[in-house]
């Protein structure tokens, strides 16, 4: 793993303080939140909501680097991690994509078929 | 396997083949053949009882039975009967039987209901063990729903509504009630005799307890007994029920409060009795005047019952807080006398309704005319109902008010002559409702042309009559049975009555 | 005597089957099954009379009281309540008057009631109502006689209901139970205090009971005791009891009933509403008799003064009513206040030579039995009169004696009877009553001595209106008037009854020969009591009575009556007044339907449809409430769902933090 790490600090030349990482996830899950509360369109909801799994992410690797530097248990998670993500959106899409053709539109509120 | 389990077992196994029935005569000859078989057995349970009590079988309760069925909570099936049971029994025999002939016309759906209601009300008297009562009063309860909102009339819906939410509200009282008694009594038992005496790991309630559970437990029955203030689902319950249910209901099921209230309430929490039934006491009285009076200015046909049957099952319950085993005695005369009038009542009353479609008094006239077997049936109805002498009613008022006599002090001669006007005002309305719809000329020409009774009204109608002329004519038999199973619980009260009452301000 | 359980028993069963088979049965037979079992009831009770009143007398010198059949019926408790045959002088007396004016109302029907719809009904009723009426009267205990009586209340209530498409026959009907059975809450409290007290509702306490073998034993009366207990509980049930005599006695102001029970067919009048049914309240209280003189001396005032202003108010109301049954109604309600008074002004019983106390028992119980015969017989009388014009008003009558003369002949005898003329058997038990009055206070003889004037006064004011004065030709003209023999037959039996006892009471009262009288048969102490009659009294009465019929007699015989006239114009007032029988039915209109109907009934039936009611509601309506603001929170939005979700979690943060 000592080698993993030497790469990426080849790789990028420079070392990242841990701040930077946090700071940007934060920003992400918070963009996150604010789109998922905010937006009314379905595909956006899930923009909003894949932008928070990547936060998520990121903190994994992040803090994986940090805590446990000869572990790959956090990175492996955010492969995991990305890899359910990506199922999720496929079937989300799908589900939109019906939504699309029964109500021709997509936006949140109007997805009340199933109340009472 | 205990023979007491037939009660329950007809019932399943008419559910069964109506299931099975096909067409209307088939359902027809399962309930015929099944409710005979249920009147059969009840008429037979008490030519054996009376024999082995007259035999010398001295116990409590007669063949009972014991199985385990839930062992953590101490639940078993457990079945017996007394002299009160039996004669309850016996009421329900007659009214399911009568019943089923009132509703010839009915479907499949219709009767399964009817069947399980019967099932509740028969496994609710031959029950002695409290969580089985509990549960046989829930099945009585839940058909009374569907069959009151499905093949109702009127505002059935919130009728219906109304009568099972007060209904379950007071289960939920009772059921608080039911297992206070349970844990009080050390939770070792659910059996009723146990408890009552102190056997089979039960223990006596403490003092402070009864006072708890007592409210409750009465409360809890005494709704389904349409005591005041909690009568208001029964009118327009009645009102909306279809024929049979009505008569089914007011026969039967409100007795399952007064039997209950007499057999939890007053049977397993003497002492709780004593000192509180003074609080009741007022209630059932202001009911017993309050439902005539408020009898009297009615205009719907069944309203007028209705109310009649309030103040009549307020007599019921007034009796048993008596505390005396005359007054307890006329109770349980008096439930088996309104149960088996009101039925008439309501069985002609629908018949009538269902002829003239109106129930209105003052649209109804000069009936006596028209349809004139419906109108003696309804007049010796009425004429039961204010207590005419040889008809049923007489018998169980009499013996009420002689026995509420017994008690000397000022308190309960107070309530006792309050209760007595009732009668008096029950001629008026009795008078009035019987001078408007059937004496008279009709001035409906839709009217004119009804057709009387059928030959299974007729029959039902008859079968009733008979047997309210029978106990007005010849009640020494039944009063024998009834006291001899109502005196050992009123002993047991009078056992603890060195209590008495020290809460009452008004003594 | 085990034949007399028939005498129950028989009616019984011919009600039941005219009742039940009546619909399958011609007129005639139905009449005549039902008249058939009254003979042979009747021929049974004069055989219990005969052997009765033929047996020795007991060592003391009264008859024995025979009790031949009691069983107990429902047990009570402590109490027993019994059903059985309880003989004695006064109830073997009501079996013969019963059963004697039930037998001719039966056969008087078979003319009167002829071709009416409900002719088997009418029978069944009849029959149902003998039944009740002689189980009243051999009540072996109050209870009984309280069974029986709710019983004659309801045949009463039917009968007179006959005509039950006519709004005026159901009120009454209505009225009639209602009214007593208002008094019967008396009775029944009155019961149920006696029978708490004193352990018993037997009539223990008769003299000499003499049990049959094989019957209930009575369950001794324990009366010291309930003395013992409070000396104000005998004479309180006795006063509640009394209530309940006097609402089927038509006593003020319970009276208001009888009148308006006239809708019911004629013969009934006769039979229910004018000889047995009425006195049956006067019956009640001779029956406690003997613990009203011992137990409850000082209340007895309650029944004289009741009675007298009874008898006062119904005589003068009497005076001015135009419908002829509603005159005698009146004058029934008269004469059972004279009943009461004489057994009121009764005082101690001392069993000496002199009667002087107690004899007003006796002359209450002889101007009960004649009474009974002479008003039937007005009564079918006026049925006869009402058959022929189809009128109860006077107006359509006068001058009837031309085509009714057996009634007329009939009517004039009841009618010098209830006058208390000499030679008819009024005037022998009148005269006694007022004998008795006079004995316990003067004022008292002297007041119904005036009232016994008016009665002889309206008496023949009626008699004149109907058979003499102003004929109503032009109605006689389209129906003449006529009798048929059927309905004349009971009519004569009657009246000779009334004057073979009148001849004979009145030959042996003044001491023309020396024989057994009514006082021999019946009397407080059993003794065998010869009516001599007082000649002050006696000739006092005469004198008076014949100046009222006189005076009548100048007032209304005429064809113009213009005595009457002036009078109605100088009080034209007093007139209605008494017309409207002094409002009393206004009273109680304006009571029951102003106060309990409209004041008590109504708003109970609105607190509950309302306020019981809409609590329930209410508490309906407030959890459907609640659960539709909290719904707001299940919206289904998800961005909602994520903020609260959000804002959930800062605040746990915030809360760890």
């Amino acid at each position: 793993m000592d080698r993993l790490n030497e790469l990426i600090n080849i790789i990028l030349g420079i070392h990242v303080d841990m701040t930077w990482f946090l700071v940007l996830s934060a920003l992400m899950m918070f963009i996150g939140i604010y789109g998922f509360l905010t937006r009314r369109n379905t595909l956006a909801i899930l923009i909003s909501v894949e932008l928070m799994l990547n936060a998520a992410d990121i903190n994994f690797a992040a803090f994986n680097r940090m805590l446990f530097p000869e572990g790959q248990e956090g990175y492996i998670f955010a492969l995991f991690s990305i890899a359910i993500s990506a199922a999720e959106t496929a079937i989300a899409i799908a589900v939109m994509i019906n939504i699309y053709r029964n109500l021709k539109n997509n936006f949140v509120a109007n997805l009340d078929k199933l109340k009472w | 396997m205990n023979f007491l389990s037939l009660f329950v077992l007809i019932p399943l196994l008419m559910l069964f083949s109506l299931w099975l029935a096909k067409g209307q005569k088939g359902i027809r000859t399962v309930m015929v053949v099944g409710s005979s078989a249920l009147l059969a057995l009840a008429v037979a349970l008490t030519v054996k009882f009376i024999s082995d009590r007259a035999g010398g079988a001295a116990e409590e309760m007669l063949y009972t039975a014991s199985f385990v069925w839930f062992e953590p909570l101490h639940i078993s099936y457990s079945v017996g009967v007394d002299g009160i049971s039996v004669v309850m029994l016996l009421l329900s025999g007659v009214i399911v039987f009568t019943g089923t002939f009132v509703s010839w016309d009915m479907c499949k759906e219709y009767f399964l209901w009817f069947t399980l209601l019967s099932m509740g009300v028969f496994g609710f008297f031959i029950s002695i063990d409290l969580f089985m009562m509990f549960m046989f009063y829930e099945i009585a309860l839940i058909p009374m729903y569907l069959l009151i909102g499905v093949w109702g009339s009127g505002h059935k819906e919130y009728s219906a509504m109304k009568l099972t939410l007060m209904l379950m509200g007071a289960s939920a009282f009772l059921m608080l009630g039911i297992f206070g008694i349970f844990y009080g009594a050390g939770g070792q038992t659910m059996n009723v005799v146990d408890i009552a005496n102190h056997t089979g790991g039960a223990q006596i309630i403490e003092f402070s307890k009864q006072c708890i559970w007592f409210p409750f437990t009465f409360v809890g029955f005494g709704v389904l007994g349409a005591m005041f203030p909690f009568h208001t689902w029964s009118p327009d319950g009645h009102a909306s029920a279809p024929t049979a249910v009505s008569m089914l209901h007011a026969g039967v099921l409100m007795k399952l409060g007064g039997y209950g209230c007499f057999r939890v309430a007053i049977y397993l929490l003497p002492e709780a009795a004593n000192e509180l039934s003074w609080i009741f006491l007022i209630l059932t009285a202001t009911g017993v005047v309050y439902g005539a009076l408020s009898a009297c200015v009615q205009t719907d046909l069944k309203y007028l019952n209705a109310y009649s049957s309030v103040s009549h099952c307020g007599m019921v319950l007034f009796a048993i807080l008596m505390l005396t085993t005359t007054a307890s005695t006329g109770a349980i005369l008096q439930m088996l006398s309104h149960g088996l009038m009101t039925a008439l009542f309501f069985a002609v009353i629908g018949m009538i309704y269902h002829r003239a479609h109106t129930r209105d008094i003052r649209q109804l006239n000069g009936l006596m005319r028209i349809v004139p077997f419906l109108s003696v049936a309804f007049a010796i109805a009425g004429l039961a109902n204010l207590g005419l002498p040889g008809l049923s009613g007489f018998v169980a008022e009499m013996t009420i008010f002689v026995g509420s006599f017994e008690n000397a002090d000022t308190f309960h001669r107070v309530f006792t002559i309050m209760a007595t006007t009732s009668i008096v005002v029950a001629a008026v309305y009795i008078l009035r409702m019987i001078g408007k719809i059937l004496y008279g000329v009709n001035l409906n020409p839709e009217h004119a042309k009804l057709h009387d009774a059928h030959w299974e009204e007729r029959f039902a109608v008859i079968c009733l009559i008979v047997c309210i002329a029978g106990i007005g004519l010849a009640p020494g038999w039944l009063s024998d049975v009834i006291s001899d199973s109502v005196a050992p619980v009123i002993d047991n009260v009078k056992s603890v009555g060195h209590l008495l009452s020290q809460s009452n301000p008004f003594k | 005597m085990e034949y007399t359980i028939l005498i129950l028993l028989l009616p019984f069963l011919s009600f039941l089957f005219l009742g039940l088979a009546g619909k399958w049965l011609s007129h005639r037979a139905s009449g005549m099954i039902g008249t058939a079992v009254l003979a042979v009831i009747t021929i049974l009770s004069y055989c219990t009379a005969y052997e009765y009143f033929t047996a020795d007398r007991c060592a003391d010198g009264a008859y024995a009281t025979l009790v031949p059949y009691n069983m107990t019926w429902l047990p009570l408790g402590n109490l027993n309540f019994d059903l059985g045959i309880l003989l004695d002088p006064i109830s073997v007396m009501m079996l013969i008057v019963i059963t004697t004016v039930s037998f001719m109302v039966h056969i008087y029907s078979f003319g009167y009631m002829k071709g009416e719809r409900g002719f088997q009904r009418y029978y069944a009723f009849l029959s149902l109502f003998t039944m009740s009426m002689l189980g009243l009267v051999v009540a072996t205990n109050i209870f009984q006689m309280y069974l029986f009586w709710e019983l004659v209340g309801v045949s009463s209530y039917l009968l007179i209901g006959f005509y039950y498409t006519l709004p005026a026959a159901v009120a009454a009907s209505k009225k009639a139970f209602i009214v007593t059975r208002f008094a019967d809450l008396g009775f029944l409290i009155g019961i149920l205090i006696f029978g708490y007290y004193t352990g018993s509702f037997s009539f223990d306490f008769v003299n000499n009971l003499q049990m049959a073998d094989g019957t209930t034993p009575f369950i001794p009366c324990a009366i010291d005791k309930a003395v013992a207990a409070g000396g104000f509980i005998i004479p309180t049930a006795l006063t509640l009891m009394f209530i309940g005599g006097a609402g089927k006695s038509a006593m003020f102001p319970l009276h208001i009933w009888l009148p308006d029970a006239m809708e019911g067919p004629t013969p009934v009048s006769a039979l229910i509403h004018a000889a047995t049914m009425v006195v049956a309240g006067v019956y009640q209280v001779a029956r406690l008799f003997p613990l009203w003189v011992t137990y409850a001396q000082d209340w007895m005032p309650v029944i004289i003064w009741v009675g007298v202003f009874t008898a006062f108010y119904a005589a003068s109301v009497a005076c001015a009513q135009s419908d002829i049954k509603r005159v005698l109604a009146f004058s029934t309600i008269s004469q059972i206040a004279f009943m009461m008074v004489a057994l009121g002004v009764c005082t101690e019983i001392t069993t000496g030579h002199e009667h002087e106390g107690s004899i007003g028992y006796m002359a209450s119980m002889f101007h009960l039995f004649t009474h009974a015969m002479f008003k039937a017989c007005l009564f079918l009388g006026a049925g006869c009169i009402i058959h022929a014009v189809h009128s109860n008003e006077m107006e359509a009558m006068g001058g009837l004696r031309k085509y009714l003369p057996v009634t007329h002949v009939t009517f004039l005898i009841s009618c010098l009877a209830i006058s208390g003329i000499p030679f008819f058997s009024g005037f022998s038990s009148k005269d006694e009553i007022i004998t008795a009055c006079m004995a316990y206070n003067p004022a008292v003889g002297y007041i119904m001595t005036a009232i016994a004037a008016m009665t002889a006064f309206y008496m023949f004011r009626l008699y004149y209106g109907i058979f003499w004065g102003t004929e109503n030709r032009k109605l006689h003209e389209e129906h003449t008037p006529h009798e048929e023999s059927i309905m004349t037959m009971p009519l004569v039996v009657l009246s000779i009854i009334t004057v073979g006892v009148g001849v004979y009471t009145t030959l042996a009262g003044f001491g023309m020969f020396e024989g057994y009288s009514f006082g021999s048969l019946i009397s407080a102490d059993g003794h065998d009591y010869r009516i001599h009659f007082d000649t002050s009294v006696a000739s006092l009465s005469t004198v008076i009575a014949i100046c009222s019929i006189l005076l009548a007699t100048y007032i209304f015989k005429g064809e113009t009556q213009p005595v009457a006239d002036k009078m109605y114009a100088a009080a034209p007032r007093l007139h209605c007044w008494a017309y409207k029988r002094f409002y009393m039915d206004e009273v109680y209109q304006f009571i029951t339907h102003r106060i309990i109907f409209a004041h008590v009934s109504r708003p109970i039936a609105w607190f509950d449809r309302h306020v019981i009611d809409g609590f329930f509601n209410f508490l309906a309506w407030g959890t459907h409430a609640l659960s539709f603001n909290i719904r707001t929170l299940q919206s289904g939005r998800v961005q909602q769902y994520a903020l609260v979700f959000l804002i959930g979690v800062l605040i746990l943060i915030l809360m760890i933090l």
